[in-house]
């Protein structure tokens, strides 16, 4: 009896200490009325860009909160489709976003935000007028891009190395990533050489060590990127407000000053 | 019609077979000293090495995978060394997954070991050192067979630990087709795809292999020895 009392004892201790910082958060959360809330799921290539767009729309919008996830592409299509709580997609590329709407989970219809580039970079080599059919030089080492079976900007590169005619001769010095985030991590570290980045993640503050080079977009399909609202986040005011505040001129500008060519022509 | 597992998957399949051979027995020849120095020592040592070796027990592998990249990698103080050797370096290498795996298994190869050796307690090896048996003979002719089961657990729980290994490989092995994409990888990628119907087949894979090796491990262990 004496053991299990103790046990009921620390089952209840540790009952409790789960409830209490929960309580505490709903708490937290009460107060402000009126207040909203959403989660947003990006491509990791906005990893920097979108932290900049919510700073600046939270800071006219001080009483709404948002939540971001990244990831690579098809893993958020993926997570949306088998029910996670996220309100607005913004995907790397168009496909995905239109097979969210295919197969019935979305809100609305793609939106298209801007166009993605990709840049060859390094941290220990200087890639200045280094173009892509140069990378076959065994001085450029292992080589990061993001897997192409699930990435867009995976796909680009291939595209690109392809286009340049070293895919096949690379293939032993290919390392993959699992989202352009991770592709970049690999190559700031130094463990690949070279890194086929998102140009929004090269023009970072936190890459700045390195350089790069950019790769001519005509080496590859052009990377529509578009957002989509979540069938979830149909009925959410605040993911409706940031989807159009993405058409504003300040968000825009964030896109820009990260490398991003803007869709031109919509509303604003 | 799609044939049942593809030639990447089947290359996937064999490569984390490799994988899981090479770290057990690496396992096997590096936890069988230490567990051994474990059972016997009265070092005040003793204590922390066993909660080091317990660590990745507990540790998330995304923390052991990050420390690993930043040592192993060209910066890191281990990464220097190795490439001062006039060696490749590790990360994003069939070899620096052996070396994460065997770091990541350890715990479960070691405590059934040690906990084999414990259980023989110091009786027999007394009596063995009384009829003038070397401490090497003491070592293979008592300890070792009277732990077999013990060898027999942390076998297969290595083995299988090693085959399931998902975190360190995602963040040390870089996906690379016949030498890093190992089927955890390979079905990671298969459901961000949305291939789902082959990541069922991978995933039935690994669950059938992995009931049957605890399986095999009950099955393969003796019943409890009487001893006098």
């Amino acid at each position: 009896m004496h053991i299990l009392s103790r046990w009921l004892f620390a089952l209840g201790m540790t009952v409790a200490m789960l409830c209490v910082p929960a309580a505490a958060d709903q708490v937290a959360a009460q107060p402000a009325a009126g207040s909203r809330h959403m989660t947003l799921a990006a491509a990791a290539d906005l990893h920097y860009a979108m932290d900049q767009v919510i700073a600046a729309y939270r800071h006219d919008h001080p009483a709404d909160s948002i939540d971001v996830v990244y990831g690579a592409s098809g893993q958020l299509l993926t997570q949306i489709e088998q029910g996670a709580p996220f309100e607005l997609f913004f995907s790397a590329d168009s496909d995905y976003p239109k097979q969210l709407v295919a197969h019935g989970n979305a809100g609305g219809q793609p939106v298209p935000y801007a166009v993605g580039r990709i840049v060859l970079w390094s941290a220990s080599i200087d890639m200045h007028g280094v173009q892509v059919a140069h990378l076959a030089q065994s001085r450029f080492g292992r080589i990061a891009i993001a897997n192409p079976q699930h990435a867009p900007y995976g796909k680009r590169a291939e595209q690109a190395l392809r286009s340049a005619g070293v895919w096949d001769q690379l293939q032993s010095r290919l390392v993959y990533g699992e989202n352009i985030a991770q592709t970049a991590q690999f190559a700031q570290s130094g463990n690949a050489q070279v890194g086929i980045i998102a140009q929004s993640l090269a023009l970072d503050p936190a890459m700045a060590k390195g350089s790069y080079a950019p790769v001519p977009p005509t080496a590859y399909e052009p990377l529509q990127q578009s957002f989509v609202l979540t069938k979830r986040g149909a009925d959410n005011a605040l993911a409706q407000d940031f989807a159009r505040y993405m058409q504003s001129a300040a968000a825009r500008a964030i896109l820009a000053r990260y490398g991003f060519t803007l869709p031109g022509g919509a509303d604003h | 019609m799609m044939p049942l597992l593809s030639t990447q998957d089947l290359q996937a399949f064999w490569l984390t077979l490799r994988l899981a051979a090479t770290v057990t027995a690496v396992l096997l020849l590096l936890g069988t000293p230490l567990a051994w120095w474990l059972a016997q020592t009265r070092s005040r040592w003793q204590r922390p090495v066993a909660a080091v070796i317990a660590l990745p027990l507990v540790l998330p592998p995304t923390v052991l995978g990050f420390y690993l990249l930043m040592l192993l990698g060209p910066q890191g103080a281990v990464g220097r060394l190795i490439a001062a050797m006039g060696l490749s370096a590790l990360p994003f290498t069939f070899g620096g997954l052996v070396v994460g795996s065997v770091l990541y298994s350890l715990p479960f190869v070691v405590q059934p070991l040690n906990n084999a050796f414990e259980a023989i307690g110091a009786r027999p090896l007394e009596v063995a050192a009384c009829l003038r048996a070397s401490p090497w003979d003491r070592f293979f002719s008592i300890a070792c067979p009277m732990a077999l089961p013990g060898f027999i657990t942390a076998a297969v729980l290595g083995f299988a630990h090693t085959m399931g290994e998902f975190g360190v490989v995602l963040m040390i092995g870089g996906n690379i087709p016949g030498q890093t994409r190992v089927l955890s990888m390979r079905i990671f990628d298969h459901v961000e795809a949305g291939e789902y119907s082959q990541a069922h087949t991978l995933s039935l894979c690994l669950l059938v292999f992995s009931f049957a090796a605890l399986l095999a491990m009950s099955l393969l262990r003796p019943r409890r020895v009487e001893r006098g």
